[in-house]
């Protein structure tokens, strides 16, 4: 039983509780620094640029995504890196360069109102609606996923044991416990409170990853006996790219590039109001425009830190004492694994990854063939119990505590702004004073949590409801950046076009979807509900293109209806489009602090990183 | 405006760092590391976590008792004509 492992003794949970008492200290000192809704919403447009840049990546290193980075470490090797490399850095050079003098220089307070300036009203309430739902359900994921861990970990069962309290209260528990500390510091400290606990999990995670990565590289052998154990696909990032079926991520490298490396990518690190919040918080323009790039850095090594365990936890030798025979956690895919005992899901595993078992049989799933299928997400969680002692491991939990909570506070926080600035102020309450706002800033923080905590309980009830949001948010998101790019970069876009190429964008990634089907899927939920005229390989290469046609379709669409709509007067667009703006000055800095020389760097280091793993 | 985030941070992983090697120095050679290879990860990651809280504490408050010269407000862009 996995609860026999977890004995957490008194130093583990003394570690946990310092950070709980730091996190909601942070927020009662910063409590009197909150006086104007810009303090709260914006940080006060006044925090350094290292702070922002680690909050810009922390924002996106919520726990789902260490937990599924190290998952599909796991399941593809390497390769996994493609979504950090490719999926990553040179949209967040890109963001840094050439669109943040934008939504700096605009004095947007949002991404919608940013849209509001360039385009018109409904563009922005099409944005803002979206992003609002959006934010508070990823919130209520991320709360689900972290009461569900905690419960498969077995993490709070001998406190519950000991204070004579029923076991099944541990997710409750997790839910409000999680819940009152995100609402106590955003609600303290807006969003300087979020940003300085992103940082503080950006130092967490490193501190309790790095030791995991080398404990667990010293115990297979370093480098070399990492890739003497596993198949040479596993350390290679490139190989048998040219075909979607010769890779184990099922995609060819133009739907990757593309897919990934350009719409998906973009559409979110440029656009995302979660990640471009904290580049909006720094102090200067120059700052802002340094926060991706100074983000891209640890994002470019992150890869070592959690894809890195993923691919130990498949070559560490044995499954030695994690026998478990717990529910999932997660909803991950998992692949085929040959095996000839149905009954033992430790012998069946592979490495520290055990198979997958149905929550409600007990017994061991299997694929349409009898092989069991492998629990992936067990894989970083399965790390730190099987490298970490006592102590570290305390440091290890809170890590992941840490970043289950982080993740939700970046989407409250884009929540509390965009609903109070571009919904209320906008379209509810228009002409109240500062103090009015702040104070709505407040109770939208709490209606937020109380949304995220009713979307992780519908969770429970509806499984497959988790599944189709991400779909349907992924429908919303995949045209966005075309309508990006042309309005900050073709000054005859209209908004009328925007509109209509974004919506019709949206439509295209629904048909797009409904027409095609990955190999091995039904119709359904996994796509061809219309009828299907293509399959694709891998879910993976059916979600690239889905994003690639909604793109191209919003692209097209927005061009055509702007020739046939009447543009806005030049004098209008003035720091809103590339060409009407002058040019951000960057002489007097010196050369290593220029945009554009670290945004070279950056490129180097990439290639560089990419020759070494190919 | 504001706290340096340093302070705080740094005074996290001071305390973490102390009480990890503290244990690791009191468990030293104890079966419990045959599970990290037989290092005391404890003691070892314990001292980098107390050099880094240290370091970023000590940083902190040098910062903050030195008086800003100049506003951190707003954007130092020089803007041609039509600015803001």
């Amino acid at each position: 039983m996995w609860g026999c492992i977890v004995d957490l003794t008194t130093i583990d949970w003394l570690i946990m509780l310092l950070y709980f008492v730091f996190v909601l200290g942070i927020g009662f000192a910063l409590k009197r620094y909150m006086k104007t809704s810009k303090d709260f919403f914006q940080a006060g447009r006044s925090l350094p640029a290292w702070i922002c840049g680690l909050a810009f990546i922390s924002a996106n290193l919520g726990a789902q995504e260490v937990i599924g980075m190290g998952a599909s470490g796991a399941k593809y090797g390497i390769a996994t890196s493609h979504f950090y490399w490719i999926g990553a850095i040179p949209a967040m050079i890109f963001v840094g360069v050439f669109m943040m003098p934008f939504y700096y220089g605009s004095k947007a307070r949002s991404v919608p109102e940013f849209l509001r300036l360039r385009f018109d009203e409904k563009t922005r309430a099409y944005n803002a609606c979206s992003f609002a739902v959006m934010t508070v359900f990823s919130s209520g994921i991320s709360m689900y996923a972290m009461a569900r861990l905690i419960q498969t970990l077995h993490v709070f069962d001998s406190l519950f044991l000991k204070l004579n309290l029923p076991v099944g209260w541990i997710f409750h528990f997790a839910i409000i416990l999680s819940a009152i500390i995100v609402l106590g510091y955003i609600f303290l400290g807006g969003l300087t409170s979020a940003i300085y606990n992103e940082v503080l999990q950006f130092f967490l995670i490193v501190a309790g990853f790095l030791p995991l990565v080398w404990v667990g590289l010293k115990n297979v052998g370093g480098w070399n006996g990492l890739k003497a154990s596993l198949p040479a696909a596993y350390t290679h990032s490139w190989r048998g790219m040219t075909n979607a079926h010769t890779n184990p991520l099922g995609v060819e490298w133009f739907g990757l590039s593309m897919g990934l490396g350009f719409v998906l990518s973009f559409g979110y690190w440029c656009t995302d109001f979660l990640v471009i919040q904290t580049a909006m918080a720094s102090d200067s323009e120059e700052s802002a425009r340094r926060v991706p790039l100074i983000a891209a850095i640890p994002k470019m090594l992150f890869p070592f830190l959690v894809i890195l365990p993923g691919l130990i936890a498949i070559a560490t030798p044995a499954l030695t004492q994690h026998a478990m025979n717990q529910a999932p956690t997660l909803n991950a895919p998992a692949r085929p694994q040959s095996a000839n005992d149905l009954s033992d899901p430790t012998k069946l595993g592979k490495g520290l990854i055990p198979a997958k078992v149905d929550p409600v049989s007990g017994k061991v799933m299997t694929d349409g063939k009898g092989n069991a299928l492998l629990d992936y997400d067990l894989a970083i969680p399965n790390m730190l119990l099987h490298y970490f002692p006592t102590g570290i491991l305390g440091l290890g939990l809170t890590a992941l505590l840490a970043s289950f909570m982080s993740g939700m506070a970046g989407n409250v926080t884009a929540f509390n702004t965009v609903w109070t600035y571009d919904l209320y102020q906008s379209y509810i309450k228009k002409n109240a004073g500062d103090a009015h706002y702040l104070k709505m800033g407040r109770w939208a923080t709490v209606g937020g949590i109380l949304l995220s905590m009713a979307t992780a309980y519908a969770a429970v009830g509806f499984n497959n409801i988790m599944d189709t949001l991400q779909l349907v948010f992924s429908f919303v998101n995949a045209p966005l950046f075309a309508t990006f790019l042309l309005g900050m970069f073709w000054k005859r876009t209209t908004g009328h076009a925007a509109f209509t190429g974004l919506v019709s964008g949206t439509v295209a990634a629904i048909i797009h979807h409904g027409l095609t089907l990955p190999a091995d899927a039904h119709p359904g939920i996994h796509g061809g509900w219309i009828t299907v005229v293509h399959m694709y390989p891998s879910e993976m290469a059916q979600n690239f293109w889905t994003a690639i046609w909604a793109f191209s379709t919003n692209f097209v669409l927005t061009v055509i209806i702007s020739f046939l709509t009447k543009p806005r007067p030049e004098p209008e667009l003035v720091g809103l489009v590339y060409s009407l703006t002058p040019k951000p000055v960057e002489h007097h800095m010196a050369w290593y602090a220029r945009p554009k020389n670290i945004a070279v760097g950056l490129i180097a280091m990439l290639v560089v990183l990419n020759l070494i793993f190919k | 405006m504001n706290l340096d985030l340093r302070i705080p941070m740094g005074l996290l992983f001071t305390i973490v760092g102390v009480i990890m090697s503290l244990y690791g120095f009191f468990t030293r050679g104890s079966v419990i590391y045959e599970r990290s290879a037989g290092m005391d990860i404890n003691l070892i990651w314990g001292v980098v976590m107390l050099v880094f809280g240290t370091t970023m504490f000590t940083l902190g408050r040098r910062a903050d008792k030195r008086p800003r010269t100049q506003p951190a407000e707003g954007t130092s862009r020089p803007m041609g004509h039509g600015g803001h």
